[in-house]
C-alpha cells in the first residue's frame, strides 16, 4: 500500500464568475521516502492540490468536492476538524514559498519552532528547547542558542527557509509538502537548500511533495514527475520516463520551450496562446486550443489518462494510438 | 516613423560606464560617522549597437543600482557614464531628451509596471509628448505601430492592463520602451514574472525586435538560460563588482572567476541525467557595507589562495576579450 493515495481529488471555487475547477479529477500515489514533483504554470491547480491535501482550501469559496486522499489507507476527508489538527504538522507538514511571509515577524523563531513541538509532542521546559535545538541543527542553523530568541529579519532569506523547513520537519512528518520552496532564493543558495532537504529526506525516510514550474528542480531532485495543466495531471512518471519520452505534446512543448543553461538554442519553440480559464474550460482537452498536433476528437471528448508504458501515464488521445521514439 | 524621435544618426551608438560607483550611505545605523552602502564599486562596461549584454548576479549583488545608473535614477557616487563617447554629466538639456529617448527599460513584472488607471494607448505613448512639431495623431500612429511591432492588435489601444494576461501585458510593456525609437533597452529581469510556456514567446519576440530593429539590450537577469539564450556578453556581478567579462558563450563553456564557476554550476540543467560537478558555495552573500578584505569572495570561495584574503584582485584582461578580477588568472 502507498503511503499517501490520492483519488480523483476534485476542488472547485465557486465565484460570481462561475465554478473554476481549480482541481479536477486529480489522482497519484506516493510512497515512503520518495520525491514526486508537481509541475506546471500558475493556475494549473498544483497549490490548490497540496492544500487540498490538508484540507486547507479557502473557504468558503473554495470546497474539496470530491475524491479521496488516503494517508495509510486512511480517508483523510473523512476526518473531523479535531482529527485533522493531529495530522497537520505531524503527519503531513508544508514549507511555503516566501518564508518572510509564512513566518510571524512578531514572535521569536524558538517560539514559532516550539509551538509545532509542544502541540504535537505535548513536552514542555527544557525537553521543548532541547527538542527546537535539534530541529534547528538539523537544518545547520549555526548557533542555534543565541538564534532561538531572534527574530525572522534578523535571518537571510536562505536561512528563512531552513527554519521554516526545521519547523515543517521538527515532528518527523510522513509527508512534507514543499510548495515551491526555493523560488524567492538565489541559485547558490537553491542549491545549498536542495542539497540539504534530500540529505534530510534520506535520513528521515519523508515523502516529499515538490511543487515547482521549474524543470531543472525536477530534473535533479525528483523520482516521479506529475505534470499539471488546468486543474488536471496530463502526465505522469518517473523523471527519466517524462524527460526522454514525453507522450503528452504539452509536456514536449513545455521542453522544447525552455532555454537551457547547458546550450545555447538559437530559437525557441514557443507554445502559442495562453493558458485557458478554468472557469469557461472548452468540452475537451484543456489544451487543444494551443495543441499543435490536435484533431477532431481532441475538441469533442475530453481525454482519460492512459498507460503508456508500467508507471507511465499521459492524458491524450494521440498517446493511446501512436508509440514514438523520441 | 516620426522624423526627428530617437534623434537618429549614422555614428554607432554607444553607451560605456567607466569605474562607475555608486555608494548608499547606510540609515538607521547606530554608528556615527561614515557607513556605506557600497551597491556598485567600480564597474566598467561597453555596450554596442545590436549587442545584448547580460548581466547576472544573486540578489545584493548591485545588478539594480546599475540599471538605475544607466537610466540615470541614480547619481553615480564615482566614475564615468558615457552615452556616443560623450560624458553623461556634460549633457545639456537636449542631450539630456536624447538620451531618456535613446535608453529604455522593460521592467520584472507587468501588473506593477503598467498603471491600472490607464487605457494602452496613454500608457504607451506617454513617452511621446505632443508639442515641438509632434501631433496627436503622429502619436497615435507611433502607439499603433508599436503594439503591431510587439504582436498586439491596433484596437487593443483602447484597452486597460487588466483585460491582459500577463505575456500580453509585457508586450505592452515593450511597446512603451519602444514608441520612441530607442537604441538600447534595458530589461530588467524580462520574463522572471511570467509562466514558464509564455516565457519563450516574449524571448523570441526580444530576439526578432533586435534583429529588426538593430536593438541593445542590457539584459539583467538571475536566470542564467535565459541570459545564455539572449545575450552575446556576459558580465557577472558579485557584491557590487564585476568578477567576470567575455563573450557569453565563452564564460559559459570555460568560466574564469571561482564565482561564475559555482554561479553556473548552480544552474539546473533541463535533463536529469545531465547531472555535473555541482559546487554547492559555503555561506552566503556578505554584508556590502563592510565586504570582506581582498578578494571579496574569497571567504566563499572553492579554489582560494593565501593571497586573496589581503590583496585585492586586480581587474585585468586575462585572454583576449575575457576580463576577470582573481588572482587564479
Amino acid at each position: 500500500m502507498p503511503l499517501l493515495a490520492v483519488e480523483n481529488l476534485r476542488t472547485h471555487f465557486f465565484t460570481r464568475r462561475g465554478v473554476v475547477k481549480a482541481v479536477d479529477g486529480v489522482s497519484f500515489t506516493l510512497d515512503a521516502g520518495e520525491t514526486l514533483a508537481l509541475v506546471g504554470e500558475s493556475g494549473s491547480g498544483k497549490s490548490v492540490t497540496c492544500l487540498s491535501l490538508v484540507r486547507l482550501v479557502p473557504e468558503p469559496a473554495g470546497r474539496i468536492v470530491g475524491g479521496r486522499v488516503l494517508l495509510d489507507g486512511e480517508d483523510l476527508l473523512q476526518k473531523s476538524r479535531a482529527q485533522m489538527r493531529r495530522v497537520r504538522g505531524k503527519q503531513i507538514a508544508m514549507v511555503l514559498q516566501d518564508p518572510m511571509t509564512s513566518l510571524n515577524p512578531a514572535l521569536t523563531i524558538g517560539l514559532q519552532v516550539g509551538e509545532v513541538v509542544r502541540l504535537h509532542q505535548h513536552v514542555h521546559g527544557r525537553t521543548l528547547r532541547d527538542r527546537v535545538l535539534d530541529a534547528l541543527r538539523r537544518l545547520r542553523i549555526s548557533a542555534a542558542d543565541t538564534r532561538l530568541g531572534q527574530y525572522a529579519h534578523q535571518f537571510s532569506g536562505g536561512m528563512r527557509q531552513r527554519v521554516s523547513s526545521a519547523i515543517a520537519l521538527s515532528c518527523a512528518p510522513r509527508v512534507l509538502i514543499a510548495d515551491e520552496p526555493t523560488t524567492s532564493l538565489d541559485v547558490t543558495i537553491q542549491a545549498q537548500y536542495l542539497e540539504l532537504l534530500k540529505e534530510v529526506q534520506a535520513k528521515a525516510g519523508v515523502a516529499v511533495i515538490l511543487v515547482t514550474h521549474d524543470f531543472g528542480i525536477v530534473a535533479a531532485n525528483a523520482d516521479r514527475v506529475a505534470v499539471m495543466y488546468a486543474g488536471r495531471i496530463v502526465e505522469m512518471g518517473t523523471t527519466l520516463q517524462v524527460f526522454n519520452h514525453p507522450r503528452h505534446p504539452y509536456t514536449q512543448a513545455l521542453l522544447r520551450c525552455l532555454p537551457d543553461v547547458e546550450l545555447k538554442r538559437e530559437q525557441l519553440v514557443e507554445i502559442g496562446g495562453q493558458p485557458p480559464d478554468l472557469a469557461q474550460l472548452p468540452p475537451g482537452c484543456p489544451f487543444a486550443p494551443r495543441c499543435p498536433e490536435r484533431h477532431a476528437a481532441c475538441e469533442r471528448e475530453l481525454p482519460q489518462a492512459v498507460t503508456v508504458e508500467p508507471g507511465h501515464t499521459a492524458a491524450c488521445w494521440l498517446a493511446s494510438v501512436a508509440p514514438t521514439t523520441a | 516613423m516620426l522624423a526627428g524621435v530617437g534623434g537618429a544618426d549614422d555614428r554607432v551608438s554607444s553607451l560605456e560606464a567607466i569605474d562607475l560607483t555608486k555608494h548608499f550611505p547606510a540609515t538607521g545605523s547606530l554608528s556615527l560617522g561614515h557607513v556605506w552602502i557600497k551597491a556598485v564599486d567600480g564597474v566598467s562596461v561597453r555596450v554596442g549597437e545590436g549587442e545584448t549584454l547580460g548581466i547576472v548576479g544573486e540578489s545584493g549583488s548591485g545588478k539594480t543600482t546599475l540599471a538605475k545608473l544607466f537610466l540615470l535614477l541614480e547619481r553615480p557616487t564615482a566614475g564615468t557614464l558615457k552615452f556616443d563617447g560623450k560624458d553623461v554629466r556634460a549633457f545639456s538639456r537636449g542631450d539630456l531628451a536624447t538620451y531618456r529617448r535613446s535608453v529604455q527599460a522593460v521592467f520584472q513584472d507587468p501588473f506593477s509596471s503598467l498603471d491600472p488607471r490607464m487605457r494602452v494607448e496613454q500608457i504607451v505613448g506617454e513617452p511621446l509628448i505632443p508639442g515641438d512639431g509632434i501631433t496627436r495623431a503622429m502619436v497615435r500612429e507611433r502607439v499603433v505601430e508599436s503594439l503591431e511591432l510587439v504582436g498586439l492588435r491596433r484596437d487593443s489601444a483602447a484597452l486597460y492592463p487588466h483585460e491582459f494576461s500577463g505575456g500580453q501585458r509585457q508586450r505592452i510593456a515593450i511597446a512603451r520602451a519602444l514608441v520612441t525609437t530607442p537604441k538600447f533597452i534595458l530589461l530588467d529581469e524580462p520574463v522572471s514574472a511570467l509562466d514558464v510556456s509564455i516565457r519563450a514567446q516574449i524571448l523570441n519576440l526580444l530576439k526578432r525586435l533586435q534583429d529588426r530593429l538593430g536593438l541593445a539590450y542590457i539584459m539583467i537577469s538571475h536566470d542564467l538560460a535565459a541570459a545564455r539564450y539572449l545575450a552575446t556578453r556576459l558580465a557577472v556581478m558579485y557584491c557590487g563588482k564585476l568578477v567576470e567579462t567575455g563573450v557569453c558563450e565563452a564564460v559559459y563553456t570555460e568560466p574564469l572567476h571561482p564565482y561564475t564557476e559555482a554561479l553556473l554550476s548552480a544552474a539546473l540543467p533541463l535533463h536529469p541525467e545531465a547531472r555535473r560537478q555541482r559546487i554547492i558555495l559555503k555561506g552566503e552573500i556578505p554584508n556590502p557595507t563592510n565586504p570582506p578584505s581582498g578578494c571579496r569572495f574569497h571567504p566563499r570561495c572553492h579554489r582560494v589562495l593565501p593571497e586573496c584574503a589581503t590583496v585585492e584582485p586586480v581587474w585585468r584582461e586575462v585572454k583576449p576579450g575575457r576580463l576577470a578580477a582573481c588572482h587564479l588568472h
